[in-house]
């Protein structure tokens, strides 16, 4: 297991490697840098620029040398956790991200839990209830759900919310609590907010999770063993949940990796939406504006906290099914 | 079942696709989106631009046959807006008219267009008469008092075509990496499978942003949505490719596979002739499935406002209207464009469920 573990932790390195690498060229690709950006707004300002202070600027961010050599520089410094400057917000990258990522990720393993809870039971109702009246409500509401969009999950909420019981939605914290230093009232508010977001992201994984369940239970529920067991006479719920739904839930550890690039995305936009201090709206603000360093400093940070949540599933699996770490030793 | 046994496969699979009634209703809201995007021109009552100034963020109207007396009217007709100033609020509420009846006119002369950008007419599906200075809003207006129903109909012709240029991009890129892979195996196979991995594994929205992001602002509207179609089928082939190669790697030690390569068929026949024929129906199925996810792709950047920006229309464009919730509250119809949205998902997922069942050889027509 351990030398599985090492491997597997090894095997993420290239991956982030080419990640950081296509990171950088994207962050590139718009025209100009953050100098031609800066003294424009400077010059604008009636400040002019001296043609000696551009080029000590551009030496400052190393854009004075070849792209390869910039990009060294910007994952060196990445990786020693000088995420570099922001310009939108004159404050260093690192003061910015953590506590918004720490909201983000805390409100996609959120999102992930809700999807888990509702549509596992979901999907075992459906599946030892086959073509029942609610195995057939089940899947048309998990349709819809897929087929919305996160923000317009969000905006409806917003609408019935705010026309039936008179509600705003939006952010994490009431007013008083914004800038509150951490108390057990700002964390209850905390709660009393979080759960639109974790509802409104969680909705789009609900058909597939509960879809599978469906299926996997299915191919279960056929095989002779239950027959047998049903046959002597094991009851019901405890033959369902302790042989087959075990072996149908297995998949879904795996799926973990799968789901969690979904939800970071959908987590980007709704937060927006709901005007939530995430990562989201932080990441849009700093496209816009060219903010590059921040930019590509988030979809790195967001990249590396997907494939670390893929590592964590796969070792989960490996934990949880043998067969899979001895395979390829 | 002797009659089944003269039946061409694809009459096979059109016999079963029929069996799947939720598929074939699906199909068909699909055909009319289509035909509504496609003639959207002749269809809508205006032009997306026209501005209304009698009815800014007017509500949707309802077509009636019959009149506040209870009359019946064999030609459809609204009514009219009549506006009042909230006095406290200072808001703008509209309270129908009941004394200006629009009469709706089919195949009438409205505001002139080029039908394709190519015949210029100004012959419409549906107005009212404008010489008494109606107009007919059946989904309301916006902000600008434009006409929601022209621009929903518009918005279709780029939201839908954008979801099938994108996946025939998606298709091409994956059919042809990942049946190379699954086909050639070896070094080949390793790198796409790499690239593979590595592109699942980033969230894609937030590259997806990036690089929508990083298209200049100074392209025009065409070449900007196709720079959007690009960026969002770059990352979207990856799920094929995988696909394919797994059918490639199966096939290729199956029987007739072996039996061609054996006769002295060459790798391009092989491929073309033999292998591709019989997963035809199954890349059809995943390309129907993958259109949801490029139309959803296209809407969540627009309505960021990174993806295709004013003057054109797509449903993204127009959700973008409705981004805070004091105009949601106050115009609800905005909502509108969303509605369509979702309808044309739920439509792209049934149909896809119905050909992967009509697409099976092996599932059973006995049955019934």
């Amino acid at each position: 297991m351990k030398k599985y573990i090492l491997r597997r932790v090894l095997g993420m390195v290239p991956t982030l490697a080419v990640i950081s690498v296509l990171v950088f060229i994207v962050i590139q690709l718009p025209e100009g840098d953050i100098v031609t950006s800066t003294v424009g707004q400077l010059e604008a300002t009636g400040v002019d620029m001296s043609d000696d202070r551009i080029e000590s600027l551009r030496a400052q961010y190393y854009l004075d040398q070849p792209l390869p050599i910039q990009y060294l520089y910007w994952i060196g410094n990445f990786i020693t956790g000088d995420m570099g400057f922001s310009y939108l917000y004159a404050q260093p990258v690192n003061e910015l991200v953590w506590e918004r990522l720490g909201y983000t990720l805390l409100i996609s393993i959120g999102a992930l839990l809700f999807t888990w809870l509702l549509a596992l039971p979901i999907g075992i109702y459906s599946a030892v209830r086959q073509y029942s009246t609610a195995d057939y409500a089940f899947t048309t509401v998990g349709l819809i759900g897929l087929a919305t969009p996160n923000f317009l999950i969000a905006l409806i909420l917003m609408y019935l919310g705010y026309n039936w019981f008179g509600l705003s939605f939006g952010g994490l914290f009431s007013p008083e609590y914004i800038n509150a230093p951490w108390s057990w009232a700002r964390f209850t508010d905390l709660l009393a907010h979080l759960w639109i977001p974790v509802i409104v992201i969680g909705t789009s994984g609900m058909a597939i999770t509960m879809r599978l369940m469906r299926a996997n239970l299915l191919d279960e529920l056929e095989k002779p063993y239950v027959t047998t067991a049903r046959a002597k006479g094991v009851p019901p719920l405890k033959l369902l949940l302790k042989y087959p739904v075990r072996i149908a839930i297995n998949p879904f550890i795996s799926t973990i990796g799968l789901l969690l690039p979904t939800l970071i995305s959908g987590e980007a936009i709704v937060a927006v939406v709901l005007n939530l201090p995430t990562t989201g709206p932080l990441l849009i603000q700093s496209l816009i504006t060219q903010d590059m360093y921040l930019a590509g400093s988030l979809i790195m940070l967001l990249s590396v906290l997907t494939v670390i949540g893929m590592l964590l599933s796969d070792l989960l699996l490996a934990w949880v099914d043998p067969r899979i770490r001895y395979e390829r030793t | 079942m002797s009659e089944l046994n003269e039946l061409t496969p694809g009459q096979l699979a059109w016999l079963r696709f029929r069996r799947h009634k939720l598929a074939m209703v699906a199909g068909g809201v699909l055909i009319i989106f289509y035909l509504f995007a496609i003639f959207c021109e002749f269809i809508s009552p205006y032009t997306p631009d026209q501005r209304n100034a009698r009815a800014i963020n007017a509500p949707p109207m309802d077509i009636r046959f019959f009149d506040a007396d209870g009359q019946f009217h064999p030609r459809p007709f609204v009514y009219g807006w009549e506006l009042n100033i909230n006095e406290d609020t200072w808001m703008r509420e509209y309270q129908e008219d009941t004394s200006t009846r629009y009469d709706i006119q089919f195949f009438s002369r409205g505001e002139p267009y080029e039908f394709w950008g190519l015949i210029p007419t100004e012959r419409h599906l549906f107005t009212v008469d404008s010489e008494s200075e109606g107009y007919i809003h059946w989904f309301g207006t916006d902000s600008l008092g434009r006409d929601m129903f022209s621009r929903v109909l518009y918005g279709a012709r780029v939201s839908l075509s954008i979801g099938i240029l994108g996946v025939g991009l998606t298709l091409f890129l994956g059919v042809l990496l990942g049946g190379f892979a699954g086909y050639l195996g070896g070094v080949f196979d390793n790198v796409v499978q790499r690239i593979t991995e590595v592109l699942q594994s980033i969230p894609t929205l937030p590259l997806w942003m990036a690089l929508s992001a990083a298209l200049p602002a100074a392209w025009s509207p065409l070449a900007t949505y196709f720079g959007i179609t690009i960026i969002l089928s770059l990352f979207g082939w990856t799920t094929l490719a995988r696909q394919v190669r797994g059918r490639f790697l199966a096939m290729r030690e199956e029987d007739f596979v072996v039996a061609a390569r054996l006769v002295g068929a060459n790798d391009r026949r092989i491929i073309f002739r033999h292998m591709l024929p019989s997963f035809v129906s199954h890349i059809i199925t995943t390309a129907t499935l993958a259109v949801p996810a490029m139309i959803l792709g296209e809407t969540a950047l627009s309505f960021l406002g990174i993806g295709l920006r004013a003057p054109v229309v797509s449903w993204g464009v127009l959700l973008q209207q409705a981004q805070n919730y004091q105009v949601i509250v106050m115009t609800p119809w905005l909502l509108l464009p969303g509605a369509f949205i979702v309808i044309t998902v739920i439509a792209f997922n049934l149909l896809g469920d119905g050909l992967r069942d009509a697409a099976d050889p092996y599932s059973s027509l006995s049955k019934t």
